[in-house]
């Protein structure tokens, strides 16, 4: 990390920088994946502070990014309260899902797990696999069975043993294929007829480009994404796709995967994420 | 794929087209706007700014050359083709085998980009070609990689060997070389390695991957990376490049909105060439990566060479000579060449990713994605539910026949109607064609399924029209033939 690091303690002591040390700030910004709108919105805020204040200026630009969306899961007043974990190919939703699943139960709650993810091969029994290891039931169907009778299914399971999380695991989809996506929204409607689907966590990898903008816009349009998880971020990649995705579509980041094993998984942290890019 | 990139440069050189003459400043503000467009397809910085130099510099000397303003801007067009496909990495190198086989291949690359599933789509490609591939299972880390590679190796007809369960549990360095033993026992002649996925920073793993390399010494050692990867590809690419190192790359996820940066900047950066791309969820979808078809299609020229090959391939040739000879007799094209050339037209992919191939497709983007790829599966539900003698002669389709084959299909009688009545008109251009004229309009099997999609197709006949006319002996039939 340390986008801004270079900038400031050069900065510091001086009246103004240079041009040429604004443009690298917006290099390096672009490099991090922040977008051309972002990150010269960032730059020009900075630039028009005074030099002493040019910290508290980019703090104050990235607070202005992040959305004011509670970070936290929501609760069901009653029943389960349900979770679906909804991404683009291979950004690392079975591993979330598993590493969320285990989150919640370290606090103690009852959880369940849903395979719903009946098209890639072997993803259901990746999925058990981590049930295992977890000691987290895992509810499936037949290997290429529809996937919303699938998540039905395991919704009406957890209203029956009265858990207190459902976390339903989906197959990845590219968001431009519209028959994909109208089939992540018969999931949904379906698990709502017993339950409401209280989170729809978006799973967003680090290394993700601009692309991650339409991404989320069109999952949202779907299935009204309500947080985003930003995975593989243990990498060279900072994630500044997901900053530009709070900023410009007001959807928060609500947590991180750090790591290959159950616990590197952790709620995010603003404060945290942005002394990280200082 | 693509899609802003294309219409952005489409709307600069549109605007320098329009010019009388071609100044240095138009060119300048051209640039800036280029600049900008690859920017935001997630070119890399330093790729972006060398692309830009060599446009510049180039274009100020055909400004001195080429008088004209259409042909400057022509010439400024050809300057920016031949860039990009310098950029994409100019000609595409094929696999090398060895020269004692088996031909080893390694794929390396990030956690999610596909590695497992390009596998299979890889040995089924060789498969394909005459070759005895083998997939060796050596990701052992993701749980359950192993399993899925087993699905996927049943699913395209390719042995896994898989000595080790994975989740954890195993030594990949030893399944590797275990394998290529195997494989040379076995005589397999390609042997395929998959590994666990790794973050470019992960050392660790890194060094898994090398101790692999090391054992098996592969022939090649493929990249497998994301096409939505942003600014970070080439910082992983460069990681994966002074780790394990690679001889290729492969970009996966093609058939996304991306907007192709990673393609444009890491072939370049790395100076490895883009061997293969992976476009979609079935097996088949995977194609071999030609720099300056990739480049043609960027500046919305479309793809022709391409689908000219997958029509090549999904026609088969003796149902095609067949048909051509029929023809040649005089016989009438029937609903069953009909059907037999809807089934060959379905086994060539998905019907929006042919139409996407055509040039200026770009324009039609919205209503290629919407394209109902049920409508061929509907009209060969229609011709199934006719009779043969039906099939060979629609003209005793009378108004029970019409609506047993609307119940038997599941459709209504005015889709079968219009179907008929589609099929009428497309048998009415055969003949046309067989005498010698030149028939306005689709071929067969296209009629009423879009526009322009004549382009690049094979067409059964077409010989026979430079050949002969009909030699008819049936003085009726002689006579239809002369006066269509």
């Amino acid at each position: 990390m340390g986008l801004f690091g270079k900038l400031l303690s050069k900065i510091k002591g001086t009246a103004h920088a240079s041009a040429a040390d604004w443009d690298e700030l917006e290099v390096a910004l672009l490099e991090a994946d922040l977008g051309a709108k972002l990150s010269s919105r960032i730059v020009e805020a900075a630039r028009s502070a005074k030099a002493e204040n040019a910290e508290s200026a980019i703090v104050a630009a990235l607070h202005g990014a992040l959305s004011k969306k509670s970070r936290e899961i929501a609760r069901a007043l009653t029943g389960p309260t349900v979770i679906l974990i909804v991404g683009v190919n291979g950004t690392g939703k079975t591993t979330s899902a598993a590493k969320m699943a285990a989150a919640l139960a370290r606090e103690d709650s009852q959880v369940l797990l849903a395979a719903a993810d009946t098209f890639r091969a072997a993803a259901v029994d990746q999925l058990q696999t981590w049930g295992e290891r977890l000691e987290i039931d895992v509810i499936h169907g037949a290997a290429n069975a529809d996937p919303a009778s699938v998540a039905f299914d395991a919704t009406q399971q957890a209203v029956a043993r009265n858990v207190d999380y459902l976390v339903i695991d989906t197959a990845g989809r590219l968001h431009n294929k519209n028959d994909l996506m109208a089939e992540l929204g018969k999931v949904r409607r379906v698990v709502e007829k017993i339950a409401p689907v209280k989170e729809v966590l978006l799973v967003i990898d680090a290394t993700t480009g601009q692309n991650g903008l339409m991404q989320a816009k069109i999952f949202a349009e779907s299935v009204d994404v309500t947080g985003l998880i930003l995975t593989k971020i243990d990498g060279s990649a900072r994630g500044g796709i997901a900053l530009a995705i709070e900023e410009s579509l007001d959807i928060p980041i609500k947590f991180l995967g750090t790591g290959e094993s159950a616990k590197d998984f952790a709620p995010f942290d603003p404060e945290i994420y942005i002394q990280g890019l200082l | 794929m693509f899609d802003s990139l294309t219409s952005k440069l489409g709307g600069v050189l549109g605007s320098l087209r329009s010019r009388g003459k071609i100044s240095k400043a138009d060119v300048e503000s051209a640039l800036v706007e280029i600049h900008e467009a690859l920017l935001e397809a997630d070119v890399a910085l330093p790729v972006v700014t060398e692309f830009i130099e060599i446009v510049r510099g180039r274009s100020v000397d055909a400004l001195a050359t080429v008088q004209s303003g259409s042909n400057q801007a022509q010439a400024i067009f050809e300057i920016i083709n031949a860039a990009l496909t310098e950029i994409l990495g100019g000609n595409a190198r094929r696999v090398r085998f060895a020269k004692q086989p088996p031909t080893i291949i390694m794929l390396a690359g990030l956690q999610g980009a596909g590695k497992t599933t390009l596998a299979g789509k890889l040995a089924k490609y060789f498969a394909d070609q005459g070759n005895t591939p083998i997939l060796v299972a050596s990701d052992l880390q993701r749980p359950n990689a192993v399993t899925q590679l087993q699905v996927v190796g049943e699913g395209v007809g390719v042995p896994v060997f898989a000595p080790q369960p994975g989740n954890g549990v195993g030594d990949a360095v030893k399944v590797a070389k275990e394998g290529v033993a195997f494989a040379k026992a076995k005589l397999h002649n390609i042997v395929i390695v998959d590994t666990a996925g790794r973050l470019g920073v992960d050392a660790t793993l890194m060094n898994e991957a090398i101790a692999i390399r090391d054992a098996i010494n592969p022939t090649e050692i493929l990249f497998v990376v994301d096409a939505m990867i942003g600014q970070d590809a080439v910082r992983t690419a460069q990681a994966f490049l002074d780790g394990v190192g690679f001889d290729g790359v492969v970009l996966t996820k093609m058939d996304g909105d991306a907007r192709g940066g990673a393609a444009l900047s890491i072939s370049h950066m790395t100076q490895r060439p883009i061997m293969f791309t992976s476009t979609g969820e079935k097996i088949t979808d995977f194609d071999i990566f030609y720099p300056e078809r990739m480049a043609s299609r960027i500046l919305g020229m479309g793809d022709v060479a391409t689908l000219a090959e997958q029509a090549k391939k999904a026609f088969d040739p003796e149902s095609s000579a067949k048909l051509e000879s029929k023809f040649a007799s005089g016989e009438d094209f029937t609903l069953e060449d009909f059907l037999e050339q809807l089934q060959a037209m379905s086994k060539m992919g998905s019907m929006s990713k042919m139409l996407s191939m055509l040039p200026g497709a770009g324009a039609m983007k919205k209503q290629i994605e919407n394209f109902d790829e049920g409508e061929i599966t509907r009209t060969q539900a229609i011709v199934q539910s006719m009779t043969p003698t039906e099939r060979r002669d629609p003209k005793i389709l009378n108004g029970s026949r019409r609506i047993r084959i609307a119940n038997g299909a599941g459709r209504t009688v005015k889709e079968v109607n219009s179907l008929v009545e589609r099929f009428t008109q497309a048998q009415k251009m055969m003949r046309q064609m067989r005498n010698g004229g030149t028939p306005q309009g689709l071929p067969p099997s296209m009629a009423g399924m879009g526009a322009g999609m004549g382009t690049g197709m094979p067409r059964p006949g077409a010989k026979v029209i430079q050949k002969k006319k009909s030699k008819s002996g049936n003085p009726a039939k002689r006579a239809q033939e002369e006066s269509s």
